[in-house]
């Protein structure tokens, strides 16, 4: 665990960064901290590995207050990742990631070895290992970088804003690996970024830094987007807030119809007299092929024949409520194809599940937003919170 | 143009004490002393200042200094001052000269690392020194040797004044070719230095090539 007690920073030009911030980061997850340039999430973040000291209060890992240690042996303990990653351009990929074991007095195989292996965990090609940085793209720079933060398999790793320098589908896969390494590692992950959208994809919690370095807020992704703090907290997550919230309701409880699906083998005659104006088409391998509109059916033939309008599909058990919704409006039907992990058609989700879910959803996010803030809250929260009472 | 024939053709100038091997091994051994004393001085004293950005003010007036300090004037002077029964007179004008460029490219190469490079190494768990050593000095070193070769080339060229003082070296040929009128021995003296330049060049060259990380000169390399 990482204590933040009463942590000030004031840099020697008078500027103060960090005003009076205490926080805890919980062991085993990602906490995000986020805010606009400036607030002081660097500084805050680079006083965990001693990169900077603060000018009063202490940061205590594990109960130990950082100033106690040694900084480089503090700094080896600790995986610390920046926006450009940093490699060291006159070594090869191999041997940056094996910076800190042999900074640890590994034997020279043992720390090739292991490095071998966190190029593989981080989706690299271990035909990379022999490459200099510049001969790598961003993406896998920062990869490497990811590498070789793990490489000694420190506890903790700080990540100052990795993924920002990289194009938006980079940065989405970035994310995601991340993400996946995670669930196995179990890291006290500390992540920087001013994209809100990336701290609450990846935050298990995300404290919101106001300019001055104060604590805005922290919380759980789904109840900050629910339940700002106050009006800064409430415009720094922007417009869609209520959309995006979806994105932490599952959509796993959706209901299912089984009767709005077809095999694509099927005679288009088994559809004919339905009253459903649109059938999801399946193909062989159970993948859902497009949408068959039922008033125009030929004469005969199977739906081979069919022309068919383009469809959104979501995974069912895995993606959000979010992604149903998505899944809907990518289809002419305005219903959502559900899929199971291979891809296969499970079943349809129509518009009618889709809105009761979403009013479901919309209770949910009132009622939390209530539940402390009562007579306080936001407006449109607390006229939602009536249309709930009254339910 | 037979001059050059004649002046090397001649098997008398290719023995003794004024012969070509002989003033050639003296013209080195100059320049190599001069050069290694440089270094000796200026690239401690570059890195160090490079890397505790402590003293840059010290890089600013050396480089003025040097620009304003004619090489002779300052062999004149000690020339008169020590004598000529020792090589100092012509060692010191000549380590003067070829401090400064050591120096500030040292200087300007250590300086010149990418901060975002310097900030992920301390962050690594990398100490000062470690920084220096394993980051700083092998990013920095087309720099370096930069400033080692623009010494050693001036050295080398300024080693020839140093036979005003009466001393040895490749511009004996010159120095008493003009004074006998043997323009022979000016030109194949002449002729020798611009050949020792240019070798100092290629060593340098190949120094660079195998010295430098393929990762920072960025060449690629076909595997
Ligand atoms: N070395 C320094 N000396 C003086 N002021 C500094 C120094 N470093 C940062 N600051 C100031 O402290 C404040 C916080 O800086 P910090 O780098 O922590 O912000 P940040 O939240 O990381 O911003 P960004 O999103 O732009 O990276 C800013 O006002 C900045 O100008
Ligand atoms: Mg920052």
């Amino acid at each position: 665990m990482i204590t933040f007690d009463r942590v000030t920073k004031r840099y020697p030009d008078g500027t103060v960064a960090v005003d009076d911030l205490s926080l805890e980061v919980p062991t085993g997850g990602i906490t995000v901290f986020v805010g606009p340039s400036g607030c002081g999430k660097t500084t805050s973040l680079r006083m965990i590995n001693r990169m900077i000291d603060p000018s009063e209060g202490r940061v205590l890992l594990d109960g130990v207050d950082v100033t106690t240690v040694d900084p480089p042996t503090l700094r080896r303990g600790i995986g610390y990742v920046i926006q450009q990653a940093g490699l060291f351009p006159h070594r090869k990929i191999v041997d940056n990631v094996a910076t800190v074991p042999q900074l640890l007095g590994w034997d020279r195989r043992k720390a090739r070895d292991r490095a071998m292996e966190l190029l593989e965990r981080v989706g690299l090609d271990t035909g990379l290992a022999n490459r200099y940085p510049f001969q790598l793209s961003g993406g896998q720079q920062q990869r490497v970088g990811v590498a070789r933060a793990l490489a000694a398999d420190p506890p903790v790793l700080l990540m100052d804003e990795p993924f920002s320098a990289v194009d938006p589908i980079v940065r989405a896969s970035l994310q995601d690996e991340l993400l996946r390494l995670q669930a196995e590692l179990h890291k006290t992950i500390v992540f920087v970024t001013h994209d809100i959208d990336e701290a609450v994809k990846l935050g298990d919690r995300v404290a919101v830094l106001q300019v001055g370095g104060h604590l805005a807020q922290l919380d759980d992704p789904a109840t900050l987007l629910a339940r700002p703090a106050d009006g800064f907290v409430q415009e720094f997550l922007g417009r869609d807030r209520g959309i995006r919230r979806l994105s932490f309701v599952p959509g796993e409880g959706l209901r299912l119809r089984d009767d709005l699906t077809v095999p694509v083998s099927a005679d288009v005659a088994s559809a004919r007299g339905t009253a459903e104006p649109w059938l999801a088409v399946v193909g062989p391998d159970g993948g859902p092929l497009g949408w068959a509109a039922t008033s125009g059916l030929p004469k005969s033939g199977t739906f081979e024949a069919v022309p068919l309008a383009p469809y959104g599909t979501f995974v069912r058990g895995r993606d959000s409520l979010r992604a149903a919704l998505d899944a809907a409006l990518l289809s002419p039907s305005g219903n959502a194809i559900a899929v199971d992990d291979s891809g296969r058609a499970e079943g349809v989700v129509t518009r009618e599940v889709l809105d009761e879910a979403l009013v479901l959803a919309a209770r949910e996010a009132s009622r939390v937003a209530g539940e402390t803030r009562a007579g306080e809250g936001p407006g449109e929260a607390g006229g939602a919170r009536e249309a709930a009472d009254g339910r | 143009m037979n001059w050059l024939t004649d002046f090397f053709g001649d098997p008398a100038h290719w023995s003794g004490p004024d012969g070509i091997p002989a003033r050639l091994l003296e013209h080195l051994a100059f320049s190599a002393a001069a050069l290694l004393l440089a270094a000796l001085i200026a690239l401690p004293l570059g890195l160090w200042i490079g890397h505790t950005g402590r003293g840059a003010y010290f890089i600013v007036a050396t480089v003025n200094v040097a620009r304003a300090i004619p090489t002779l004037g300052l062999l004149v002077l000690f020339v008169l001052l020590l004598g000529t029964t020792t090589v100092w007179p012509v060692l010191i004008p000549l380590v003067a000269l070829a401090a400064p460029p050591i120096l500030v490219n040292t200087y300007e190469g250590v300086r010149g690392v990418d901060p975002d490079l310097r900030d992920a190494a301390y962050g690594m768990g990398l100490r000062g020194g470690q920084v220096l050593g394993r980051v700083l000095v092998p990013v920095a070193l087309p720099l370096i040797l930069l400033g080692l070769r623009l010494s050693a080339v001036q050295v080398v060229a300024t080693t020839t004044v140093a036979a005003y003082a009466g001393l040895g070296g490749l511009g004996r040929f010159i120095i008493d070719g003009l004074a006998t009128k043997d323009y022979a021995s000016v030109a194949g003296g002449a002729v020798l230095v611009v050949l020792f330049a240019l070798a100092v060049q290629l060593l340098f060259t190949l120094a660079q090539r195998t010295a430098v990380s393929p990762g920072v000169s960025r060449r690629q390399r076909v595997r």
